[in-house]
């Protein structure tokens, strides 16, 4: 069976294996000039102190091959479930072939369990060696990155737990829909959105996040969607850090609005509204720095920051949450194929 | 004698319709069965139930002695060939052979490469772009490369031209005979079967009317005409399967195991096709049933 497995999936394996041999062309090609010139600038900015341009300089290197292997990464994972996960019972099913392979010596339960763990097996794996690539091609940008958690799920071993899953789905999509193109289409639907209400709600929670106070430190003024500019708190030194939100509240739980700010620091004038300032959109623009420090410090006694964060070190104990959840997913997934081509399929 | 095939109370049924019901026969060794029936009668349904493509829904269906299901190795000793003979259109015609090799524990790779070349099919070509009397060659090839003990074939020769019809049913019979091989072929013209099956079973609206041996059924049952009668004065032993009336004759389709002694009458045998058209249309118009009656085999 096993070969028979090979015999039909022989084409989209070398096709698979093709691409990821473009990709470990163009990264081997690409990678060591990246980490070159991430040796001989950023590396030794601080000696010449010229960190921030540095920086800019390094990250405008290959930006456009970088968004692009990002996007691979985040994308293969459900084509594989797409093209390799959705047709493999659909197409035995809707064009009869099921009938001849099905009536060979092996049963069919066998038939399945073999394919689905073959099949799955290659999906994970060439998920896991483009993860691989991309992970090796992008660590020098990833060190200048504020946190490991930005590109979270296009590094490590993530990816794996998305093809397996993502396979896993296209499977029983196929099975229970027995249409290709339906089942396709399905599959795309239903993985994408899990991928993003997993990003938006579960992967924040996974491991209860540190809330921690600080004082008070203003890093500049924010204009959100043309409104009057607000004073923006500074983020407090927590390097590598995932900080999903940032308070500046009193000892009561009380926010500290914009009103309060201009009643404390009269003399802290804040920029007119609607953009014309230097600060447009959510970025901070510093302004020079006294006021605004001594404002803070006018506030602090009163008023801190309660910061919500996961702290770096905890970066890898996510990725193994994450990709258990997805495999248990995938196993799960796999028995309901395997029950239903017992039980439904007749 | 055991049954290669054996039905009792078999029924299947898709959501309130059922495909199959009541279905009640055997089939002794070493014959060529023909099971005939108009398109949507349960033929595939009977076979996919043999071969575990469906579960019944009541009663059981045996093949070679086991019931369906009851033996992990059941499916090596059976050959099937199913409906518009499906192949992997993708594949080439020697990567079939590969396929049969690595699925079957008895296959027998000699006479397959044999068969491939007798039949003038290069290896090599893609299945989807084989003509179907080849393609139905190659399924075939397929099915026998097994060296089942007992082939089913569901409408093999339905897609093929009459040329090809006639050559794929002499193949058959030659592997037939070469093999020793039981086998089951369904179809919806009694003309394809008439030349080759010595076993008729009958399906009509998923239920079956008629089933036995062939020459038993053509010694029992008798055409007779003669002058105007009703139905109900023949003799008990005579069950009418078919009538037909002009002003003056009568004609008359019966079933009976004695000879026909009354002089009015003249006696001629039926064919086949005869025969089984009267059981369909008797099935069709409703009248009482005498199914149960109607089995040969005991």
């Amino acid at each position: 069976m096993i070969g028979f497995a090979w015999l039909q999936s022989r084409t989209q394996t070398l096709v698979a294996a093709g691409a990821l041999a473009v990709v470990a062309v163009v990264t081997a090609i690409t990678g060591p000039h990246l980490v070159h010139v991430y040796d001989t600038s950023v590396a030794v900015c601080q000696a010449h102190d010229d960190c921030p341009a540095a920086t800019n300089g390094f990250l405008r290197i290959d930006h456009t091959l970088s968004n692009w292997l990002n996007v691979l990464v985040v994308t293969v994972p459900g084509i594989l479930g797409i093209f390799w996960g959705a047709p493999l019972a659909a197409r035995e099913l809707e064009t009869g072939t099921y009938r001849l392979a099905w009536t060979q010596s092996i049963s069919r339960t066998r038939w399945l369990a073999v394919k689905l763990g073959l099949v799955g097996l290659a999906s994970m794996v060439t998920a896991g060696l483009l993860s691989l690539a991309v992970t090796w091609w992008s660590s020098p940008i990833d060190r200048v990155s504020a946190t490991a958690f930005a590109s979270f799920a296009q590094r490590d071993i993530v990816p794996l737990g998305y093809a397996a899953f993502a396979f896993a789905l296209g499977a029983t999509a196929g099975l229970i829909i027995r249409r290709s193109l339906p089942a396709m289409a399905s599959t795309m639907v239903v993985f994408v959105l899990v991928r993003l209400a997993f990003d938006e709600d579960v992967r924040p929670h996974l491991i209860s996040p540190v809330v921690k106070k600080f004082a008070l430190s203003f890093g500049g003024f924010g204009i959100h969607n043309g409104g009057p500019p607000t004073v923006q708190p500074n983020l407090p030194n927590l390097p590598g850090a995932w900080v999903t939100s940032i308070q500046m509240v009193n000892r009561a739980g009380q926010a500290l609005t914009t009103r309060i700010v201009e009643a404390a620091c009269p003399n802290l004038n804040l920029p007119p509204a609607l953009g014309s300032g230097p600060g447009t959109g959510r970025g901070t623009a510093p302004v020079g720095g006294n006021p605004l420090e001594a404002c803070a410090t006018k506030l602090a006694p009163i008023y801190h920051e309660v910061v919500t964060y996961q702290p770096a070190n905890r970066y890898w104990a996510f990725q193994w949450y994450e990709l258990a959840i997805y495999l248990a997913a995938a196993i799960v997934l796999g028995g309901l194929c395997v029950w239903w081509i017992r039980h439904r399929l007749s | 004698m055991t049954a290669v095939l054996e039905a009792t109370g078999l029924g299947k049924r898709y959501g309130r319709r059922w495909a199959l019901q009541d279905c009640n026969f055997a089939v002794p060794e070493g014959k060529v069965v023909g099971l005939v029936g108009p398109n949507g009668a349960g033929k595939t349904t009977l076979l996919h139930l043999a071969v575990e493509l469906l579960a019944p829904t009541t009663g059981s269906i045996s093949m070679l002695g086991h019931p369906a299901g009851d033996h992990p190795s059941q499916l090596s000793r059976v050959g099937f060939v199913a409906q518009e003979t499906p192949i992997y259109s993708q594949l080439s015609v020697a990567k079939h052979l590969r396929m049969g090799a690595l699925l079957n524990p008895n296959w027998d790779a000699d006479m397959a490469e044999n068969r491939i070349r007798q039949l003038g099919l290069d290896p090599r070509q893609r299945a989807g772009s084989l003509s179907a009397g080849q393609r139905a060659q190659l399924a075939l090839t397929l099915a026998t490369a097994k060296r089942p003990e007992l082939l089913l074939l569901d409408e093999p020769v339905a897609s093929l031209d009459p040329l090809a019809r006639r050559e794929f049913l002499q193949e058959l019979m030659e592997v037939v005979a070469k093999h020793e091989v039981s086998v089951v072929l369904s179809s919806h013209l009694v003309a394809d079967l008439e030349r080759v099956c010595d076993f008729l079973v009958v399906l009509v609206a998923s239920r079956v009317e008629l089933a036995g041996d062939v020459s038993e059924l053509l010694a029992s049952h008798r055409r007779l005409s003669g002058p105007r009668r009703e139905a109900g004065s023949l003799p008990a032993g005579q069950d009418v399967i078919a009538e037909s009336h002009t002003d003056r004759q009568s004609t008359f389709l019966v079933r009976t195991d004695e000879p026909v002694l009354d002089p009015a009458w003249t006696v001629a045998p039926v064919s086949l096709e005869d025969l089984v058209l009267a059981y369909m249309s008797k099935a069709r118009d409703g009248q009482p049933a005498r199914r149960t009656q109607l089995e040969v085999l005991r």
